[in-house]
């Protein structure tokens, strides 16, 4: 059971302090003592918000998009959540959060919640902390969690392992076809989006992705890249599709986030995207998968802080010694250590 | 655990090379700076500092309005339960000054020549606990 302050802290968020949220965020970011309870007391207000993942390269336009989405959702009513991930420095542990520079807009919103998140080692894209802060929000009631990842490379994949719609924001110039037909980040975008499409070279950034699509979809043979974001029946048998699941074919959005243009479009298709997990019965599929990530990712850091509660330091130190003195494989260090657990 | 610290531009003054030294010094003293950008209005400051949850508020005043600006800041912190949160100033302060900022709540002024040094260790003897968790939990 979560201490008295914290279950205090868990009831007021609930009521909407949005200065119990921020502590708690903190608290969740800090892996503070006892708020395992407070997430425990939490998990049965979540699973109401959509949670939207936006990722891409540093300097796409990731915080100005996420910026004009957020105002027009709220144009909308839709209350929205941001979590806003920026890299922290390998060699002092600090960080500069600069992705709310470009959120000013949303000053002064109730409606509107940011949060910017230090890496804090994790190398996947997000913080260790996201997906618990996502799920502190989903609680708190916002009917939308908006993540922006950190600027992505090309393996910074864990967004598609916590979001349900995954944005995935290029710009023109960034790189020929070959890089579109790279595996990695662009095979895990439900949406793509080609921002700044104002400048030069958006018709080549447009094409480079079509072409991926064609040849990365087994559904779209040629003419479906045509009808990109309709949803047409596939036969698949060997994926136990049959020709009544439509397969989802990941439309590409042109925008221009500090003019607004086309975020009509992103959100027509997110809600598309939205639609057809709904509809199509993948949605519970994929949360599953999800939630059996997570179980695997938590049991792995609780093994391993375990292991290293446990083990006699000596031991380990000796261990090492051996290795490096070619004494000792590594393989064969492990099956030894596993005996001491 | 990292301090949370929030380099804020207050007001209509468009020079933030200051501010961007500082931040990149609290960085690499392992520090993580929330930074906002230029021409922040004292509720913008407030409300990030708020969702931050940051453990220092940083102002970059070179226009002299601080003492227009620095009382509003802090009277919307401390209606958002923040009243406890430490308010650094840097920029163009002149002495005569420095004592109503600081009867206004400031707790520590850096104008120019102060090294960067000097601020972290300022922030890092301020900042006891990071994020009020032992200070909360004593309550009650």
């Amino acid at each position: 059971m979560a201490s008295k302050p914290l279950q205090k802290l868990t009831e007021s968020l609930l009521q909407g302090n949005r200065r119990a949220l921020s502590r708690l965020l903190s608290y969740v970011e800090n892996e503070r003592e006892g708020v395992d309870d407070v997430l425990a007391a939490l998990f049965p207000h979540t699973g109401k918000a959509w949670i939207i993942g936006i990722t891409g390269a540093p300097g796409t336009g990731k915080s100005s998009l996420v910026n004009t989405l957020a105002k027009a959702y709220r144009a909308h009513g839709t209350t929205v959540g941001i979590i806003a991930v920026d890299p922290t420095s390998p060699f002092s542990g600090g960080a500069i959060l600069g992705d709310r520079i470009r959120m000013r807009d949303l000053s002064g919103d109730a409606g509107v919640f940011i949060r910017s998140m230090a890496t804090r080692g994790s190398l996947g894209g997000l913080a260790r902390a996201t997906r618990d802060a996502i799920r502190v929000l989903d609680a708190a009631g916002f009917d939308l969690v908006l993540v922006e990842t950190v600027g992505a490379g090309q393996s910074e994949v864990d967004i598609v392992r916590t979001a349900h719609t995954t944005v995935l924001v290029e710009a023109p110039g960034l790189g020929d076809d070959v890089q579109a037909i790279k595996a990695g980040i662009l095979e895990i975008a439900d949406i793509l989006v080609v921002n700044k499409a104002d400048r030069p070279g958006v018709k080549k950034t447009v094409a480079a992705l079509k072409a991926m699509l064609e040849l990365g979809h087994p559904a779209s043979l040629g003419q479906l890249v045509a009808h990109h974001g309709r949803l047409l029946p596939v036969e698949d048998k060997a994926n136990g599709r049959n020709a009544e699941t439509p397969m989802w074919i990941p439309p590409i959005v042109q925008t221009i986030a500090l003019e607004t243009t086309g975020i009509d479009d992103l959100m027509t298709v997110i809600e598309a995207h939205r639609n057809h997990l709904v509809d199509a019965k993948i949605f519970a599929q994929i949360e599953r998968q999800q939630i059996e990530i997570e179980l695997h990712d938590r049991l792995r850091e609780t093994l391993m802080r375990r292991f290293l509660q446990d083990i006699d330091d000596a031991i380990l130190a000796d261990v090492i010694a051996q290795i490096q003195a070619r004494r000792l494989a590594p393989q064969t260090a492990i099956e030894q250590l596993l005996r001491h657990m | 655990m990292a301090i949370r610290v929030l380099i804020a531009k207050p007001g209509l003054d468009g020079h933030d090379r200051g501010a961007k030294v500082i931040a990149r010094a609290l960085r690499d003293a392992g520090m993580e700076v929330i930074y906002t950008g230029l021409r922040q209005t004292p509720e913008m400051i407030a409300e990030a500092a708020l969702q931050e949850d940051v453990d220092v508020v940083g102002l970059s005043i070179l226009s002299g309005a601080h003492l227009a600006l620095v009382p509003r800041i802090r009277e919307l912190m401390i209606a958002n339960e923040m009243g406890d949160v430490p308010i650094l100033i840097g920029g163009i302060i002149p002495d005569e000054d420095k004592a109503k900022l600081q009867e206004m709540g400031v707790t520590g002024i850096f104008g120019p020549g102060a090294s960067t040094d000097e601020i972290i260790d300022f922030i890092n003897t301020i900042v006891k606990d990071g994020d009020g968790f032992e200070a909360a939990s004593k309550t009650d």
